[in-house]
């Protein structure tokens, strides 16, 4: 007891994660030592790199992992075995993917983020820091220090882990949401909206931790699980905990009713950032929930089957349904989003054997689709009016869905990948999304949860109807530009003037003193009339972008390989 | 990955025990050897060449303009050599292991229904790839002349190589799956040529005829897969093929009556002939190469592909006989009557893929025969099409033959080839047609399963085919190259000068004359022919026909001399009135396919556009209104989704919470 032993660290099995949090740690250290100049070239590599390096680390565990299924290290705090292998492998890829999209800059130079977060918007400080051409290259160890929050999330073997891991991988996002280069204000106040229903879903978590451990004496998933075997007094206290640290991982997804953040929070931040979030987080909170729901909690399956259940319902019906009314892009892919995270939930449900590989194959699917098609809004721009001879400059994302109209023709090819994504989005045979939404569905058929797969299949097919809207609208709609109104929209509610600065939901007040209901009518600003371009870039987004298109066909039209491999793995050490 | 050995490995043993009990020995499929090294191993790159030249051209656009159609030619070149490697590789393997596979892996894997791809290669197929590169090929350089002054050239031979690399689809595939692949892969090719010059409307209207017709049959092979699934639970030849013995009568009839109307619709057999004529609003190369020598007899190779299926349904075969019976009966009259040269083309063509199916249904004993006359058809009437678009170039493009008249000094080439098709369809000794069309006819005239009356009906409708055939083709040629000038000046108003086509053009047409001259002769000696493709269409003893072979002969010589002196009396001899004459009921009748279209109208479009209508109403009316029920109220929901998303943190915090309490109270609840 008084002898102090040094634990016996594997240091090999923590590489993926290890690697990227030293990067983190490094990037830190260039922030202050490295010349201004150089900066971003050093940061950009070092975060390609050290993912690329974590998907290395991946592969070369890979066969050892699944020859022996894996083992828990550092006392247990870690488990290293196929889906944790799985999930962060694609974490660090997706991720990989996602950087490339938020190193792209236009062909002026400008990058996603503010010149200098710090600065008030719209001061004159603001200015100076624009003119001066600053950047703000503390978004990528800021980003990799998310990565590695998000690679231990999944692996994580007791509650202590996962609520660090939780803190690890939100709190560099929330400070991500708030950097937008344009829009500041909204995307400040997405910042501060996450970060206080963020910390808000953590304390949750943490009380229910708390009462967990009350419950069972102990930290460890394992030890948690042998506990709900016997019989005693206080289920209560298990089963409010085990609601409460589900909650948690809940918020994390963006299921209903704790998905009030995501569209706010997806419209406001940095879109790249939007794109990384919306995809490696779903990943890494869903690999964390899945091994919460098999491992620890599956003697409780008939006692919160009911929440799972309904979370699930009603995350599947609201997102597709208030889907249907945006009129922003950024939000329609938040709500696209909101009910993915239902169809994998309905998976995680099922409880059965094939039902890891089809929410590990799911993830996987939707990150591609995710990052391409939010890089894809990316850049999609609008211009200000110019003459004939000189266009005007280039703004802000074009996300009213207006905007999209026409991309078709005038941009075939860009307008084409994206009508992949929304395919893949759809599950519409022969993308990855078809192959993704049938393998959860049969699961969950299989594990008895028809009902789910049932509301699941009406709800895709709800959902097809406004992904297809925005492909009809891209290629059959009117001329690029203000001077459509949003057709596709008119069976909703006609007559309702497009919102200006804040689209959609009824209201995002913060730029506006005590808005009310009906305050719209006063955030539309005077507009000078914009077209829809298509901005140069330097290429790094095309790249993940154009990898993004190929994954979601080649996994669409030849999924075995992937599925067999992930099924060969698929196996959570208890 | 690898269950093709063991399926190959495990069927011809099971199949001796299931089958002698249904089958003739002679037709159990032979040993079915997977290839996994050898020269064999290239055949993939027949298909694999065209496909990606034809890639190449339409992928890379205008930049491949100045090149693309010699690279398009190479491509089909190239396919030919490599066909011509696996042929004499396949030559120096024994009789009875002439069937390989060349296994590509699983495919489809569904659960209980899997499929394989493989490229099967037998002297059937084999047969069929040497024809359709070798004439295909041909064709590709007559086009590159023939096509000169089309601004879209390119396209051009994007398409035909398209087509060649789905017509060897559809010959080399090993499962019925990947033929349909094919079958639909020229349907689409088949459709893009026809409308190649879509910008005139008549001609894009012909490509959607040819386009609905094909759907209609191919929906006949869904249906005939699909009862293979139920039956067997797979669509592999191997185990479609094996099992046929075992089928009940019925199933079997069933699956040989939907390939039969899939081999109606793709060979313009009847009832759905009626899109050929149409289609030849495409350019000649094409009606050469597509709906003369290979597209259009993918019917018969189906028929003879499944042989063994119709095997097990007498009805079904007695069906196909009367298919090809009517349609050879049918298309010889219609051709009569035409006066477009191409159309008059068309009418044989159909009329001698309807010798073939005639043949084809009458069971092992006429397998061979079919695709023997499908060969030197092949030959035959690729060069007189080519020869048809050579009078075509040198005529400003005129078809109507009333127009045409002693063109046989200015056009000697053409004159001398279209002559070596001529008397090669007509069945003269010893040009080609005679071995293979005297074949199919002395075939009929055997009875079947010793029913005399078989023999004589059929018999007698190959015979007088023969003979109106005679009359038909020796007016196509004497109102072109006989008699005397009629010749409409040119569109621009000047005066005629037909010239002979240039040397690309020509030599084409020499080497199909050869083969039109030559090829039946070669083939027959000896029964080469025969002998070679046994391993497919079994081993049959010859049976004697109701009448003494040589007077058989006899016959059919005499019907095609009165059928060419008739023409010559009338076509050659005395003045062909330029403005058609009024002519019989029945020649009218003839002009107009035998009503045929206004049959199809009157039957199936306008009640089918009635039935559209009501159910375009219907569907308005009540489905809309309920669609339209369902997404109001969904819409209604999500405008209730967004009023609740206010922008308040407050409230997002509240719902959080009220979330959580509902779901722990609802927990509590349900778990006492």
């Amino acid at each position: 007891m008084n002898e102090f032993t040094a634990p016996d660290v594997p240091w090999s099995l923590l590489s993926p994660a290890l690697i990227v949090l030293l990067a983190a740690v490094v990037g830190v250290l260039v922030e202050a030592f490295v010349p201004a100049r150089v900066r971003r070239t050093v940061q950009v590599s070092l975060a390609l790199g050290a993912t690329a390096a974590s998907l290395v680390a991946v592969a070369a565990l890979w066969q050892g992992v699944a020859e022996d299924g894996g083992t828990a290290v550092l006392g247990g705090s870690l488990v290293v075995d196929g889906p944790t292998l799985v999930l962060q492998g694609t974490i660090a890829l997706l991720a990989l993917l996602s950087i490339l999209v938020v190193a792209d800059r236009t062909d002026t130079g400008e990058d996603a983020f503010a010149p200098s977060a710090a600065a008030v918007p719209s001061s004159d400080y603001e200015e100076l820091a624009r003119r001066r051409g600053l950047q703000q290259t503390e978004v990528y160890p800021l980003l990799l220090f998310a990565v590695g929050g998000m690679l231990i999330f999944p692996a994580a073997g007791d509650l202590l882990t996962l609520f660090v891991a939780l803190e690890v991988l939100s709190l560099p996002l929330y400070l991500l949401t708030g950097m937008a280069r344009r829009r500041r204000l909204l995307s400040q106040e997405a910042s501060m909206k996450y970060f206080l229903l963020g910390a808000f879903a953590s304390a949750l978590m943490l009380f229910g931790i708390g009462l967990i451990y009350g419950y069972s004496g102990s930290l460890r998933y394992s030890e948690i699980a042998e506990q709900t075997l016997q019989v005693s007094g206080a289920d209560s206290l298990l089963l409010v905990g085990a609601v409460l640290v589900l909650t948690g991982l809940l918020f994390k997804v963006g299921a209903v009713p704790f998905h009030t953040w995501t569209p706010d929070v997806y419209q406001g931040a940095p879109t790249p950032i939007t794109g990384f979030m919306a995809a490696c987080t779903k990943v890494a909170a869903f690999g964390a929930l899945l091994r919460l729901v098999y491992v620890v909690l599956p003697e409780l399956e008939w006692d919160l089957s009911v929440v799972l259940w309904a979370v699930a319902i009603a995350t599947m019906v609201l997102g597709t349904v208030a889907a249907l009314v945006q009129t922003d892009i950024k939000r329609v892919l938040a709500y696209s989003s909101i009910a993915h995270a239902g169809f994998i939930l309905t998976g995680v449900i099922a409880l059965d054997e094939s039902a890891i590989t089809a929410v590990l194959f799911y993830l996987l699917v939707y990150g591609a689709a995710t990052v391409g098609a939010f890089g894809i809004v990316w850049l999609v721009r609008e211009r200000a009016a110019g003459t004939d001879d000189e266009p005007g400059p280039v703004l802000g994302e074009a996300t009213r869905l207006s905007q999209w109209a026409g991309l078709g023709r005038s941009h075939p090819v860009l307008a084409a990948t994206f009508a992949l994504f929304l395919l893949s989005f759809a599950g519409i045979p022969l993308t990855a999304g078809f192959i993704g939404k049938f393998a959860v569905f049969s699961a969950a058929v299989e594990g008895g949860a028809w009902p789910l797969a049932l509301v699941g299949v009406l709800s895709s097919a709800a959902a097809a109807f406004f992904y297809v809207r925005i492909i009809v609208l891209m290629y059959f709609g009117g001329a690029t530009g203000d001077a459509s109104d949003d057709t596709a929209d008119t069976d909703g509610h006609a007559g309702q003037p497009a919102p200006a600065v804040v689209a959609t939901d009824a209201a995002v007040p913060a730029d506006v003193p005590a808005p009310v209901a009906g305050a719209t009518a006063t955030l539309v600003e005077a507009r000078p009339a914009t077209t829809t371009t298509v901005v140069g870039s330097e290429g790094f987004a095309v790249v993940a972008i154009a990898v993004c298109a190929v994954a979601t066909v080649l996994l669409g039209v030849v999924p075995s390989p992937v599925l067999d491999l992930i099924g060969d793995v698929a196996q959570l050490l208890p | 990955m690898h269950t093709l050995t063991t399926l190959a490995a495990t069927l011809p043993g099971a199949l001796p025990v299931a089958l002698p009990a249904a089958l003739p020995a002679e037709t159990v499929q032979p040993v079915v050897e997977t290839v996994r090294s050898g020269v064999l191993l290239v055949a993939p790159l027949l298909v694999g060449l065209p496909l990606l030249s034809a890639a190449v051209l339409l992928l890379l656009g205008r930049r491949t303009d100045k090149w693309g159609h010699w690279l398009g030619v190479l491509a089909s070149a190239g396919a030919f050599v490599v066909a011509a490697v696996t042929f004499v590789a396949m030559l120096g393997r024994p009789a009875d292991q002439r069937t390989v596979v060349v296994d590509f892996g699983r495919w489809i894997d569904a659960g209980a229904f899997s499929v394989d791809a493989g490229i099967r290669l037998d002297p059937l197929s084999l047969t069929f790839v040497l024809l359709v590169t070798f004439v295909g090929t041909l064709i590709h350089i007559y086009s590159v002349a023939y096509m000169e002054h089309d601004a879209d050239r390119r396209r051009f031979f994007a398409y035909l190589n398209l087509f060649v690399a789905a017509m060897l689809v559809l010959v080399l595939g090993d499962s019925y799956l990947l033929l349909f692949f094919g079958w639909e892969g020229v349907g689409l090719a088949s459709y893009l040529l026809i409308g190649f010059w879509n910008h005139r409307t008549p001609y894009a209207v012909a490509a959607k005829k040819a386009f609905v017709a094909n759907r209609v049959g191919d929906l006949g092979l869904l249906i005939a897969m699909g009862i293979m699934v139920a039956q067997f639970g797979s669509v592999d030849f191997g185990v479609v093929l094996g099992g046929a013995g075992e089928l009940s009568e019925g199933a079997a009839t069933a699956m040989g009556l939907m390939l039969l109307l899939a081999a109606c619709g793709k060979s313009a057999q009847f009832p759905l002939q009626s899109w050929l004529g149409d289609a030849m609003a495409g350019p000649t190369p094409v009606s050469a190469l597509i709906h003369a020598a290979t597209m259009v007899t993918a019917g018969v190779y189906l028929i003879v592909r499944s042989g063994a299926v119709f095997d097990a349904a007498p009805t079904a075969q007695l069906v196909v006989v009367i298919v090809g019976a009517v349609t050879l009966l049918f298309g010889a009259i219609v051709g009569c009557a035409k006066d477009d040269i191409k159309k008059a083309l068309a009418a044989s063509t159909m009329s001698q893929i309807g010798y073939m199916v005639l043949a084809a249904g009458l069971g092992p004993v006429g397998y061979a025969f079919a695709i023997f006359h499908l060969v030197t058809h092949g030959f035959f009437k690729a060069g007189m099409f080519l020869g048809a678009g050579s009078v075509m170039h040198g005529m400003d493009d005129q078809v109507d033959m009333r127009r045409f008249g002693g063109l046989a000094r200015y056009m000697t080439i053409t004159w001398l080839t279209f002559m070596a098709g001529w008397l090669a369809i007509l069945g003269i000794p010893p040009f080609s047609g005679f071995y293979s069309k005297d074949k199919i006819i002395e075939a009929a005239f055997v009875p079947v399963d010793g029913q005399e009356w078989h023999a004589w009906v059929f018999g007698t409708v190959a015979l007088v085919g023969a003979g109106i055939t005679a009359f038909y083709m020796s007016r196509l040629f004497f109102m072109t190259f006989e008699g005397e000038r009629r010749w409409a000046p040119k569109a621009d108003g000047s005066a005629q000068h037909p010239h002979e086509a240039p040397r690309l053009m020509t030599w084409p047409m020499i080497i199909l004359a050869v083969g039109s001259v030559g090829l039946g002769f070669f083939l027959n000696a000896g029964g080469r022919f025969v002998t070679w493709l046994e391993p497919v269409t079994g081993h049959v003893e010859h049976e004697e026909p109701v009448l003494p072979v040589w007077s058989l002969i006899a016959l059919t010589l005499a019907v095609v001399v009165a059928g060419v002196v008739l023409a010559w009396r009338r076509y050659a001899v005395s003045t062909v009135p330029v403005v058609p004459p009024l002519g019989t009921a029945l020649t009218r009748a003839a002009r107009v396919d035998l009503y045929q279209d206004a049959v199809n109208d009157a039957v199936l479009v306008e009640p089918g556009q009635h039935l559209t209508r009501s159910l375009v109403y219907a569907d308005r009316t009540v489905v809309d209104g309920a669609v339209t029920g369902v997404g109001r109220t969904t819409v209604g929901l999500g405008e209730l989704a967004r009023r609740i998303q206010t922008g308040y943190v407050r409230s997002y915090a509240a719902t959080t919470v009220i979330g959580l309490v509902v779901l722990v109270v609802a927990v509590l609840v349900t778990q006492s």
